[in-house]
């Protein structure tokens, strides 16, 4: 059946210039603007650890591939708009219906390629299945609405939101989660794994450099899950020792009259106690464990720095600052704040 | 009842209100299965009691599963009763199929709450909340087939049903048939098989 | 024979050429609200450390935004098309069960209304868990308001409508083709829409289960997903992901459809390798079932689960190859004309193609530790619904418009479309592609400047106004059609199927004589003969009853909502008096 002329006209609209171009520049502009940012903290492109490291390889290698077929298949797209375009007056096309031996050519091609994808797949899956050796370090990380606990039960330590380990040393993650489902990811040290409440996941992996990477919480879990992030501190081997050390002495109490002791007594006044431990103060298990508060360099989630102003704004109104916050606003006056903080930032 | 689409030629030569329930049924089947597989995943993992084997009681669940079979059959020859043209035994057999399920829903009326006098309520435990879940989904659907029965009766009491609508019956008799082998295999992992 | 008129004429309508319209305009409408959900998201994110949204709004936004885009939009547009469009195609009068279709409609449009009624009470309490409401995060303990009610009793009322289109379509492609229209000379969109309903029959009773669970954790106080008692909220992601990866193929096979007519069209070549392009969807009907738990590797399920759900997903990948090979060896020595919809076509395959291969990467578990739940995956997906599905539809629209309204939208305006979303979809979601893999997490409100995306995630935002300003142009086009679009005629484009043997729009008849098929291009072997002067051809009345029945769903829905027994009853009593009002139709019993 000949075209009817209905669209002679609209057709000529059609502009010469071909999408493709568009996208070319379009994926040139990108990697000039990735060139320009940085430092991307948490870059999953840039890993640090043996886990990290795995990933990337095994993604890489994948990138490729895609890289490859997407070549070919944008390429004989683009090709044929270009070919095969309709002119007026031009027989109709040959009729074919179909070719057996290619319908099995382009069978077999993703098949093939994808041999040479799965076959790594199932070794990396293997590989980074959370086993570790003997002798490694053991993490509990127990994921709350909206902060991260730390429990290192070999060394008899709980800290929060920011996590240590030494360099070079196997560490073993134990997450779960103890309310609605969290993930934790550091992405420079490797993959996330889900916390999920009564289920343990394991992550393994060996840390290759000093330094602090950053991190969040990655399964929607609520009202402040943009706020649910983490720090990992690889720390040297002696730092890692010294900071165990600090981590397990119990603070000094304040001196009688000091600040820090009226501080001290309006954590008791404003009910802190209840939901917040301080080793040798206070047994609270609901938010968390403050007794090294002052050694952490970020509050509330990993969300602010540890910094007067912040904690001011912080327990001032913890809704304002963290929707949703389970702390509530205990309207504690200005110069009891004052003396608060003092108080926290003492516990070093 | 009147379907005018179901009267035409048909492509496959099967009529279109029977193929439509098939789907309907392959539907189902997809409905219980996942209420069955959850109930068998959490097989055994309540935290507390009452247990399967405290609570089932197996002969007194055998008896309405008996009354369901039965059932089954008289369905089968209602089927046969209205195709033929017999209305007096096609009323017969349908108010009997009816009967047979209202009974069997009594029977879980019966089951149900002296499970809950016994402490199985759907909160006590995973295994109130599968059992009852389960159960109580298959007995809606034979509620829903009760009174689709007693529609079939109540018309061909008024006579308003024939022969001519055979297969509004066979329709209604697919669904019994399939609320009866669903109860097989409730009946057979739920009470037979427990753990 | 004339079409009535008049708003009785539309509210009782078993026409499945209007219940198609209606179909159309609600899902369009709802599209529209999911865009502008959509740009709300892109606002808040256009900065870091934005503070135009709060954390509950933005949370509610991002959760309606996929809610409405899957199950209110896209579902229902390809459903429009099923309406309007199959029956034609396979050269019938109308879909089996007219009245149930009706029914579908109602209940489609009563449970998007019901789930979008959460915006207009007080507080806006729209429900805020994700589309994907994982467990326990939806449970009454740790999201006590209305939001997660609204959510999954308006999904329960729409699964009700997919049921009954399932049903539906299924008879109608599988028992009302025209005579010599073998199951291999059925157009290639009426197989998908075929291969889609049976998809939907099968994964929807799964979701169903799924929230009956979860209502009754909420309702009731049972504990099918709180640990607490034993239970496990990994069972909702297994019965949600069930249900979730046929749904993806439900909202993609519909699309491939579309394309698989309109390429041969603007081509003048049949469809390249047919038999395999069928072959290919029903297997990947069937293959979307053993993939599901490629959305939980993350879950630890363990090495051995983790390898085998890789490699399903990876063989997938196949016949989706295979399928986009023919479409390239269908465009191959033709004569190509790129009309709006040519190009729209086009577009899927360019677009589908990188969110295919994307979806390899996380198909390798370890890599989708890195990738999952982060805005790699958004980028992902999107190319496959909005670069796949959403261009595969809007071919559609510009293919079919003249066959449903008689007039053809204009050419220029369909390219600006086109442009506009072709570039605006590929600046917003690409660069999220390396946003995701700096480590940007999606389903937060707030990100921070720290990150180094905010220069990305501004140019995110800007290709989402631009993608509104192409929904403007269509919109605009559309109305301006009504007027001064062109007459179509019956076969506008020089269609090979049977819908282009009619007049356009058709009579509510659809054919005065039923073809008879020869060939799978019936048009382009054997030009339509002139029709004899069609004798009296009956067309069933309308009916109320089905949008009564259907009208007894939401009410029932209020029972779990407000906590109030009775309104169950009420609800039941409505429901079943419109049954029984249309299986006695005229009522006699």
């Amino acid at each position: 059946m000949p075209f009817r002329p209905t669209l002679r006209g609209t057709l000529d609209a059609v502009p010469r210039y071909r999408r493709h171009y568009i996208s070319l520049a379009a994926l040139l502009g990108l990697g000039l603007i990735a060139a320009c940012g940085g430092p991307y903290p948490q870059s999953t492109l840039a890993p640090t650890s043996d886990f990290g490291v795995a990933i990337d390889r095994l993604f890489t290698g994948i990138f490729w591939w895609a890289v490859v077929v997407f070549v070919v298949v944008e390429g004989l797209l683009l090709f044929s708009i270009l070919r095969f375009r309709h002119r007026e007056g031009a027989p109709a096309p040959e009729q074919h219906h179909g070719h057996t031996a290619l319908e099995i050519a382009w069978t077999l091609a993703p098949a093939l390629i994808l041999v040479f994808i799965a076959v790594p797949t199932v070794r990396t899956i293997f590989a980074t299945a959370g086993d570790a050796p003997p002798g490694a370090l053991r993490v509990e990380v127990i994921g709350h609405q909206w902060w991260w606990e730390y429990r290192y039960p070999d060394l008899g330590l709980v800290t929060a939101n920011e996590l240590h380990v030494p360099v070079g040393r196997p560490v073993v993650v134990d997450i779960t989660s103890t309310d609605v489902i969290h993930a934790w990811w550091t992405p420079k040290l490797g993959g996330k794994r889900d916390a999920i409440p009564g289920h343990h996941n394991k992550i393994a992996f060996r840390a290759d450099s000093i330094g602090e990477y950053m991190g969040q919480c990655v399964e929607y879990c609520g009202a402040s899950h943009a706020n649910m992030r983490l720090r990992t501190f690889v720390d040297s081997d002696s730092g890692f020792q010294a900071w165990v050390a600090a981590q397990r002495a119990v603070p000094a109490a304040p001196a009688a009259g000091s600040p820090a002791e009226t501080g001290k007594q309006m954590f008791q006044k404003y009910g802190c106690i209840g939901c917040h431990t301080v080793a040798g103060v206070s047994a609270g298990l609901i938010g968390p464990n403050l007794t090294h508060v002052a050694s952490r360099t970020t509050i509330a989630g990993a969300s602010m720095m540890n910094t007067e102003q912040h904690l001011r704004d912080w327990i001032g109104n913890p809704p304002a600052m963290k929707p949703g916050s389970m702390m509530p606003n205990m309207h504690v006056s200005a110069a009891d704040l004052t003396a608060l903080i003092v108080y926290l930032q003492s516990l070093k | 009842m009147t379907h005018a689409a179901a009267t035409h030629h048909t492509s496959m030569g099967l009529d279109s209100r029977k193929m439509g329930f098939w789907a309907f049924i392959g539907s189902e089947c997809l409905l219980f299965g996942s209420l069955i597989s959850t109930y068998l995943v959490y097989q055994g993992r309540s935290v507390s009691g009452p247990t399967p084997a405290e609570i089932l009681n197996i002969p007194v669940t055998s008896i309405s599963t008996f009354d369901l079979l039965m059932s089954s059959l008289w369905m089968v020859l209602a089927l046969a009763a209205v195709q033929r043209g017999d209305m007096k035994w096609a009323k017969v057999w349908l108010l009997g199929v009816a009967i047979g399920g209202a009974i069997f829903i009594g029977f879980q009326v019966y089951e149900f709450t002296s499970f809950v006098r016994e402490g199985l309520t759907l909160q006590a435990n995973l295994f109130g909340c599968t059992f009852f879940i389960l159960t109580g989904t298959h007995g809606a659907h034979v509620t829903v087939g009760v009174l689709w029965m007693l529609t079939l009766w109540y018309r061909a009491m008024r006579g308003k049903l024939g022969p001519e609508h055979a297969m509004t019956v066979e329709i209604a008799g697919l669904y019994w048939h399939f609320v009866d082998v669903v109860w097989i295999v409730i009946f057979t992992l739920v009470y037979l098989l427990h753990k | 024979m004339s079409e009535p008129t008049g708003l009785k004429s539309w509210l009782t309508t078993t026409d499945h050429k209007r219940i198609g319209k209606l179909y159309f305009w609600t899902a369009f409408v709802f599209f529209l609200l999911g865009g502008f959900e959509a740009l709300l998201i892109r606002a808040q994110l256009a900065k870091p450390d934005n503070t135009l949204i709060s954390a509950d709004t933005y949370n509610q936004l991002f959760t309606m935004h996929g809610t409405t885009m899957v199950f209110m939009a896209l579902m229902p547009l390809a459903a429009a098309f099923f309406n309007y469009i199959v029956p034609l195609q396979i050269g019938a009068r109308d879909v089996a069960f007219p009245r149930l279709n009706a029914f579908s409609y109602w209940v489609f449009l009563l449970g998007a209304l019901f789930m979008n009624a959460s915006w207009l009470l007080p507080h806006h309490p729209a429900p805020d868990g994700g589309w994907f409401g994982y467990a326990t995060l939806t449970e009454k303990q740790f999201n006590p308001g209305p939001n997660i009610d609204f959510w999954l009793l308006g999904l329960q009322i729409l699964g009700i409508a997919s049921l009954a289109a399932g049903f539906n379509f299924i008879v109608t492609i599988l028992n009302l083709r025209a005579p010599g229209m073998k199951m291999m000379r059925l157009p290639v969109f009426s197989w998908m829409t075929l291969v889609t309903s049976f998809l939907m029959i099968t994964a929807f009773p799964v979701i169903t289960v799924a929230l009956v669970f979860l209502m009754f954790d909420r309702v009731f106080g049972t504990h099918f997903y709180l640990p607490q008692a034993g239970g496990d909220p990994v069972l909702w992601q297994h019965l949600f992901w069930l249900f979730g990866h046929p749904e993806v193929y439900i909202l993609i096979l519909p699309a491939m459809g579309v394309i698989s007519e309109v390429l041969p069209t603007f081509s003048r070549k049949p469809l390249f390798g047919y038999t395999v392009v069928v072959y290919s969807g029903v297997l990947i009907g069937f293959m979307g079932w053993g993939v599901w738990s490629h959305h939980m590797f993350s879950v630890g399920l363990g090495p051995i689960a983790d390898s085998v759900f890789a490699l399903t997903t990876m063989l997938i990948a196949i016949p989706t190859g295979v399928k986009i090979f023919n479409w390239l060896a269908t465009l191959w020595g033709g004569q190509i004309r790129l009309t709006t919809a040519m190009c729209f076509a086009l577009g899927f395959i360019a677009l589908f193609t990188i969110g295919g291969l994307s979806g390899v990467t996380h198909a390798a578990p370890p890599a989708d530790l890195q990738q999952t739940d982060t805005y790699y995956v958004v980028a992902h997906f999107h190319y496959v619904l909005f670069g796949g599905t959403m261009m595969g539809l809007f071919a559609g629209m510009y293919y079919w418009w003249p066959k449903m309204t008689g007039r053809l939208l204009s050419e220029r305006l369909g390219l600006v479309h086109f442009w506009l979303m072709f570039i605006g979809m590929n600046l917003t979601f690409f660069p999220m592609h390396l946003i995701g893999l700096l480590g940007m997490p999606r389903r937060i409100y707030t990100y921070s400047h720290d990150l180094g995306v905010d220069s990305m995630n501004l140019l995110c935002s800007i290709g989402a106004a631009m993608l509104g300003l192409g929904m403007v142009v269509f919109v605009y086009n559309m109305w301006r059609t009504r007027r001064h679009g062109a007459v179509a005629g019956p076969n506008p484009w020089g269609g090979a199927t049977l819908e282009w043997s009619i007049p356009s729009p058709p009579p509510v008849h659809n054919f005065d004589v039923i073809p008879t098929v020869t060939s799978r291009v019936p048009l382009w072997d054997a030009p339509p003969k002139p029709a004899p002067p069609p004798g009296h051809i009956h067309v069933p009345a309308g009916s109320w009853w089905p949008m009564v029945a259907a009208a007894g769903l939401p009410v029932m829905a209020l029972a779990p909502l407000t906590h109030t027994v009775w309104i169950v009853f009420v609800g039941a009593a409505i429901l079943l008096f419109g049954i029984y009002r249309w299986a006695f139709e005229p009522f006699e019993v």
